[in-house]
């Protein structure tokens, strides 16, 4: 119930729910830090940066 | 939510109200109020926004002078049960986004957790019954008039911007069952739990226990031909039921289609 | 006196001239602050929401600025998983309109829930077959996308692209866009359609109550298909008045036609199974809860038209000028169409809404009207101050239209 103790239920429903959930937060947090940090290592010069235009 | 089935006893706490005896002097409305600590406002006139958990319908059968008859809907929550149609829970409880309404499968009472409320009334929304209220102000009782001195100390007072309803005076049911307990004994008697409704209906139209328990009067008044409940169709299953003997009331429990409404007296229409 | 942070090459009006063109959106936003105080300190009295009426305006107002939001996954999915190249001169409009519609509406709910320090058990003890539920995550995780989206524009900004570091993110970010928008995709396909189920689930309200496959009722597939009908045609809209405003041919027609396009099949499809649920639920839902259908439409204002209206005149119309090219060629109608497409979906919120709680189920209930007070108007009007705010400073510093200085080149 508190802040601290994460409510997890052992059923179906409940885990393809938050299965998709923690997927699509997943995937959103895994594209930001794919970016950041090729950018960090382009910023340091350990990489090469693409040109546009 | 799914895994409350199976062990222990379930109990199906419900009540029948008969209409034919109930006058509409309103002792239900004030006794559920005073119980369970309902907040009040000192102009009620807004009744789409003031409190009762227990509600007086006033319903006529529509005629002219002579002819005209009036009873009363009496409407605590209905408590509804699971759906019927493969669903698994009432109307109100599969909408709440935060699991605070919940229907407790050992006694069929479906409670209502106001410290996670978060105010969404998506449940009002899904309620044809509008049995669920809004605390659209904070709590007041009013200070030097006496009202402060009798709420009870075992119902908790609400916040404002959570909804509430009908409990069947839940904590009746925890005091009837900590009594039990202190004598040793595993059962609660039929008259040991019954609503404060219940207990102040001067005409004793009101009958609370446990549905499903043939012994207790509720169930079998429930089985009675005169038995209905409100909006039958909707496949809501409530818990409450209404007797009634006259045709006119029992046809405005429910929307019916032409010649779907069966009377149960061959005379009267 | 702002000129270098002024897109390269492109034509704004004096600073003056864009202050006072903020103003009137700024008091908007003034009156909506005052609003959403006065309903944070003295709680939702302020409004004339009530036990009947719990969801009111600004439920109408989400519901339909998320739809018109609509045009930001879908144009999203369009150019990026489909390959419609010419959409990518709009994709980026398309974009900053879904980011202010669903911020806007995130807000707003903020203020709508009675316990708004709350918000966050939705979350922690989430139930999982409540649809608001799922439209609650999508919606915030689809936000995180579109601020995601959004983010890479506001890079372009001429005197941000001058930092290097900024400049690598933004391209970093623009170049695995795809995957963002596939996952923005995905979201929004859910809480649209969860949105519908919201109403569809209701059991115990046989206006809204429908049938459905496995756990969802049609509304499900009905609001997503009207979302993406709808959505294209505000971005439309919002370009053509920013054209309007600004003198300015911003996107090539070329975009815009197949976007019309798409949603006049859309809008086509959508309005033949719109058609089929009405009859579906007038033989289903309608005679099992023991009514007739006139029995939903004689209470209050809310009569016969109110089906005429959606169906015929914002449904049937627009899908016939957007789907004729020599008509949806012409600005006049193609624009008279997106309007009435654009009214005909809030107009469809509105409905499963207000009169599916206006109409009273027991039969001896008594029918109950609501007008919202300035409070709840003050609250619903910020959003499209801060809405029209945002544009307007998008416009102004960012290249929001790549091809603005190839169609304004001849005219300078």
């Amino acid at each position: 119930m508190t802040p601290f103790s994460f409510e997890w239920l052992w059923n179906t429903e409940y885990t393809i729910f938050f299965g998709l959930l923690y997927v699509a937060l997943g995937i959103i947090g895994c594209g930001m830090t794919f970016v950041i940090i090729k950018t960090a290592l382009q910023v340091f010069g350990f990489m090469r940066e693409r040109h546009f235009h | 939510m799914e895994k409350e089935h199976g062990r222990g006893k379930h109990y199906k706490y419900g009540m029948v109200i008969d209409l034919d005896k109930c006058t509409g002097c309103g002792t239900c409305m004030t006794a559920c109020a005073a119980e369970n600590n309902v907040s009040v406002r000192s102009d009620e006139s807004d009744k789409e926004r003031s409190i009762t958990w227990m509600q007086l319908y006033k319903i006529t059968n529509g005629k002219e002078f002579p002819e005209t008859e009036v009873s009363y809907f009496p409407r605590p929550c209905m408590h509804c049960d699971e759906d019927g149609r493969g669903g698994h829970h009432p109307s109100c409880v599969s909408v709440c986004v935060a699991t605070a309404t919940k229907l407790d499968h050992y006694t069929g009472i479906v409670s209502q957790v106001y410290t996670r409320c978060i105010g969404c009334r998506y449940c009002q929304a899904a309620c044809p019954y509008h049995a669920r209220y809004f605390n659209w102000w904070d709590g007041y009782f009013p200070k030097g008039k006496g009202l402060d001195r009798y709420l009870t100390p075992e119902v908790s007072p609400r916040m404002r911007g959570v909804v509430e309803k009908c409990s069947f005076c839940h904590h009746r049911l925890m005091r009837a069952k900590n009594q039990a307990y202190a004598e040793g004994r595993r059962e609660i008697e039929e008259d040991e739990y019954i609503t404060a409704c219940t207990e102040a209906c001067p005409v004793q139209a009101i009958t609370f226990g446990d549905l499903n328990n043939p012994e207790h009067k509720v169930s079998q008044l429930s089985k009675s031909r005169n038995a209905f409940r409100l909006l039958e169709h909707l496949n809501t299953k409530p818990k409450v039921f209404y007797l009634s003997t006259k045709d006119w009331v029992r046809k405005l429990a429910d929307n019916y289609l032409p010649d779907q409404f069966k009377s149960i007296n061959k005379t009267t229409g | 006196m702002d000129s270098p942070l002024l897109p390269e090459g492109a034509k704004r009006c004096s600073p003056t001239v864009f202050f006072f063109w903020t103003l009137p959106w700024l008091a908007l936003l003034a009156w909506g602050g005052l609003s959403a105080f006065l309903c944070l300190y003295k709680a939702l009295n302020q409004t004339n929401m009530s036990n009947v009426f719990a969801f009111a305006l600004w439920i109408v107002f989400d519901l339909g600025v998320i739809a018109l939001g609509a045009g930001a996954f879908f144009t999203g999915f369009l150019t990026y998983i489909i390959g419609r190249k010419e959409l990518k001169d709009i994709i980026n409009a398309a974009v900053i309109i879904g980011f202010i519609c669903y911020t806007g509406a995130l807000a707003m709910l903020g203020i709508d829930i009675g316990q708004p320090l709350r918000g966050w058990f939705i979350f922690w003890h989430a139930n999982i077959h409540s649809m608001l539920v799922e439209v609650s995550f999508c919606i915030t995780c689809y936000a995180m996308v579109l601020a995601i989206e959004f983010l890479p524009i506001i890079l372009e900004n001429r005197e941000l692209d001058k930092i290097k570091e900024l400049r690598l993110l933004g391209h970093n970010m623009h170049e695995i866009m795809a995957v963002f928008a596939a996952t923005g995709t995905f979201l929004s396909f859910f809480h649209q359609g969860s949105l519908g189920g919201m109403f569809g689930v209701m059991y115990g309200r046989p206006f809204a109550a429908r049938g459905g496959f496995y756990i969802w009722p049609w509304t499900f597939f009905l609001f997503i298909l009207s979302a993406i009908a709808a959505g294209p045609c505000f971005t439309i809209l919002c370009t053509k008045l920013t054209e309007f405003i600004s003198r300015k041919k911003l996107v090539p027609e070329q975009a815009i036609q197949s976007l019309a396009k798409i949603a006049a099949w859309l809008l086509s499809l959508y309005m033949i199974l719109k058609i089929a649920d009405t009859l579906g639920w007038l033989y289903g839902v309608v005679p099992d809860a023991g009514q007739k259908f006139m029995d939903f439409y004689r209470e209050g204002p809310y009569g016969v038209w109110l089906l005429v209206v959606e169906i015929i005149i914002c449904g049937i119309i627009p899908a016939i000028i957007l789907m004729i090219p020599k008509v949806r060629q012409q600005q006049g109608w193609l624009i008279f169409a997106c309007l009435l497409n654009c009214t005909g979906i809030i107009f469809n919120r509105f409905v499963f809404i207000i009169v599916t709680l206006a109409i009273p189920v027991m039969p001896f209930d008594r029918f109950w009207g609501y007008l919202p007070t300035w409070q709840e108007w003050g609250v619903a009007l910020a959003v499209i101050g801060y809405g029209v705010l945002l544009f307007s400073a998008a416009y102004r510093y960012l290249p929001v239209f790549p091809k603005e200085r190839e169609l304004n080149a001849v005219a300078e």
